[in-house]
């Protein structure tokens, strides 16, 4: 019963008394038709539809055969026609076929763009809003859980603690490192030419602490605990998980969203010391091994290269970059409808907006801090 | 030459330590619709998830025409697998895609590329499933459950398959849509003379659409016959599945209805 038993289709074709005779045989079934034999496609295209058509001989007569032979008739039954019994149903379903087709996509128009432009406008106010919208349900949810402490969502915020902060401790471990050999090495190779060696701690030390270590680990964490925040709200979205919550009368905003706040909050600036540590470790190596640094030195050095402010303003800058990322991630996951594109989309939107907030953000502590904590200037 | 388009043989399934199935043997005959019925946790999906691949058995073998689904070259296991359609529980449709695109996607892979064929192609099963031309640009998100199984069956059809996979073809929808689809199958099964293996929890879909009737019970078959066969065995778990007073009533709304 494999499909290369049955009779193939075929086709013939006579000019017989009284106008053309067009004979079919054989199997006409999606399996024998597609792709369409070219020699049965040339024969097809000569016979007439107005001739005498005979399908006794045709074995078996799907859809797909029926609607190649309607679409050849030209959408409608040929004069002459010697069709079997059992072949009528499935021919009359096809000429059951509306004309009309599908309603219409509408075409591009000149002025779409015009409103594409208008509607992304309208779509960053729409985000900015719906973002304020959620720092204020996250903010009444904080307020009704200053009243009731019992309730405050601690075990989840523990947990989310554990998975964005601890779990991540490897992979910002191996990036930091490398970005200190890397940086280190590159540095070291510049300094010994101008026999500056000893800044290479100054260089490190700031560059790493203030910027580097903090601005590394939110890119990370962005990209591993972000996204994961957003596809998991979207997945509970997905399933009805957050409606069966809020038909409890359970908040999401404080059971979901504040959790993950609190811990990524928490978490960022424990994890930006963890980093910068290991990338600073990672450059001492670098050090010891291309200008023969002992790390004697370079530990000594570093405390008077680097003024304390520089780690506060790195740590708090963690605790910054935290808060808002999962703010961002938390906000594009409720957004998500139950759709796998929307589920992709918001997704990388999340990881996206996350990233160029971070670097915004920045940008913005590079100006607000530019008189604290610099040595030289 | 095989009449039976699907043949278990000693098929025993386990999950971890616990055994599913037990050596079932299950001939379905073509042209039959044989209907899978278990109470639940009996592993009737399984069974049908077996059927089609998706699932291997620990013991035993499953031939779909004639043959192991994974017999054979890449090419050869391909054009089986294209003999069969099934119908998931929830749909299955493909969300990124319009109501078009979900039917067309079989044909597309096929192979069918004149897209004016296949514009009719798409309308015609989404006429034979009962559905108008204008949904046809609407997103899985924005219909009814009763539509999406419409949808999804009309995308099972696509290929023009010998044999029909239902699982839980009624599950979700209310009494008169179910009973809609009941005779939406039926018809296609008259129609088209499709060979159907469905699993039901519903009594009055059993009893209007099935030929046959398969019972599982404890990792067995416990009876494979006409309903009126099944019904007749003494056994425990069939007193309870088919003659309490609610089973007996929707027995007879589906007999009435068929």
């Amino acid at each position: 019963m494999t499909p290369s038993d049955r009779p193939p289709p075929v086709i013939r074709i006579d000019a017989g008394g009284g106008g053309m005779q067009v004979a079919l045989a054989g199997d006409w079934t999606l399996q024998g038709l597609c792709p369409l034999p070219e020699d049965l496609r040339r024969e097809l295209a000569v016979a007439p539809p107005e001739g005498t058509w005979n399908l006794a001989g045709v074995t078996r007569l799907d859809s797909f055969g029926a609607v190649l032979l309607w679409r050849h008739w030209g959408r409608r039954r040929p004069a002459r026609l010697d069709l079997p019994e059992a072949l009528a149903p499935v021919l009359a379903r096809a000429e059951a076929l509306p004309g009309g087709g599908l309603p219409a996509e509408p075409g591009y128009r000149f002025l779409d763009g015009t409103a594409q432009l208008g509607r992304a406008v309208h779509a960053a106010l729409h985000h900015l809003l719906g973002f304020v919208a959620l720092v204020g349900h996250i903010l009444i949810g904080l307020g009704g859980l200053l009243r009731r402490r019992d309730q405050w969502p601690l075990r989840e915020i523990s947990a989310n603690f554990y998975k964005v902060g601890v779990r991540a401790m490897p992979v910002t471990a191996l990036v930091g490192f490398l970005i200190g050999v890397v940086m280190s090495y590159l540095s070291a190779l510049q300094l010994r030419a101008f026999g500056a060696d000893a800044f290479i701690v100054n260089i490190l030390g700031l560059g790493i602490i203030r910027e580097l270590g903090p601005v590394l680990v939110s890119v990370l964490v962005a990209g591993r605990s972000g996204s994961a925040m957003t596809a998991q709200l979207g997945v509970m979205r997905v399933t009805e998980e957050i409606d069966a919550l809020t038909a409890m009368g359970i908040s999401r905003h404080v059971r979901l969203v504040l959790p993950k706040v609190v811990a990524l909050t928490l978490a960022m600036p424990l994890l930006t010391l963890w980093g910068s540590a290991v990338a600073i470790l990672g450059g001492m190596v670098s050090a010891y091994v291309q200008l023969g640094m002992s790390f004697d030195y370079f530990l000594n050095a570093l405390p008077r290269a680097v003024p304390a402010a520089n780690l506060v303003i790195g740590l708090g800058k963690g605790a910054v970059f935290g808060l808002l990322i999962a703010l961002v991630a938390c906000y594009f996951g409720l957004r998500v409808r139950p759709n796998t594109e929307s589920l992709s989309a918001n997704t990388t939107a999340s990881v996206v907006a996350s990233i160029t907030v971070v670097i915004l953000v920045d940008a913005v502590f590079a100006i607000a801090t530019r008189s604290i904590g610099l040595p030289y200037r | 030459m095989s009449t039976f388009p699907v043949e278990l043989r000693g098929v025993s399934t386990r999950f971890g330590k616990q055994w599913i199935h037990r050596g079932i043997d299950l001939a379905v005959p073509a042209g039959e619709v044989v209907a899978l019925v278990g109470g639940s946790g009996s592993g009737k999906t399984t069974l049908l998830r077996q059927m089609v691949g998706l699932l291997y058995p620990v013991e035993g073998e499953v031939k779909v025409f004639g043959e192991r689904l994974d017999a054979g070259a890449r090419h050869e296991q391909l054009a089986r697998r294209r003999r069969f359609g099934m119908l998931f529980q929830h749909g299955a449709l493909f969300s990124a895609f319009t109501v078009f695109a979900n039917i067309a996607f079989p044909l597309r892979e096929f192979g069918v590329r004149d897209e004016g064929l296949l514009r009719d192609l798409v309308l015609l099963k989404m006429a034979m499933v009962e559905l108008e031309p204008d949904v046809a640009l609407r997103m899985p998100a924005e219909l009814s459950g009763g539509m999406v199984k419409r949808v999804a069956l009309a995308r099972a059809l696509a290929l023009e398959p010998e044999l029909l996979v239902l699982d839980e073809p009624t599950a979700g929808l209310d009494p008169d849509l179910s009973s809609a689809f009941v005779e939406l199958i039926r018809s296609l099964h008259r129609a088209l003379g499709l060979t159907v293996i469905l699993v039901t929890h519903d009594l009055d879909t059993l009893a209007a659409l099935a030929t046959r009737v398969a019972v599982l019970s404890a990792g067995r078959i416990l009876a494979f016959g006409t309903l009126d066969e099944v019904t007749n065995v003494r056994d425990p778990f069939i007193d309870r599945f088919f003659h309490g007073a609610r089973s007996q009533a929707a027995l007879a709304r589906g007999l009435g209805a068929g």
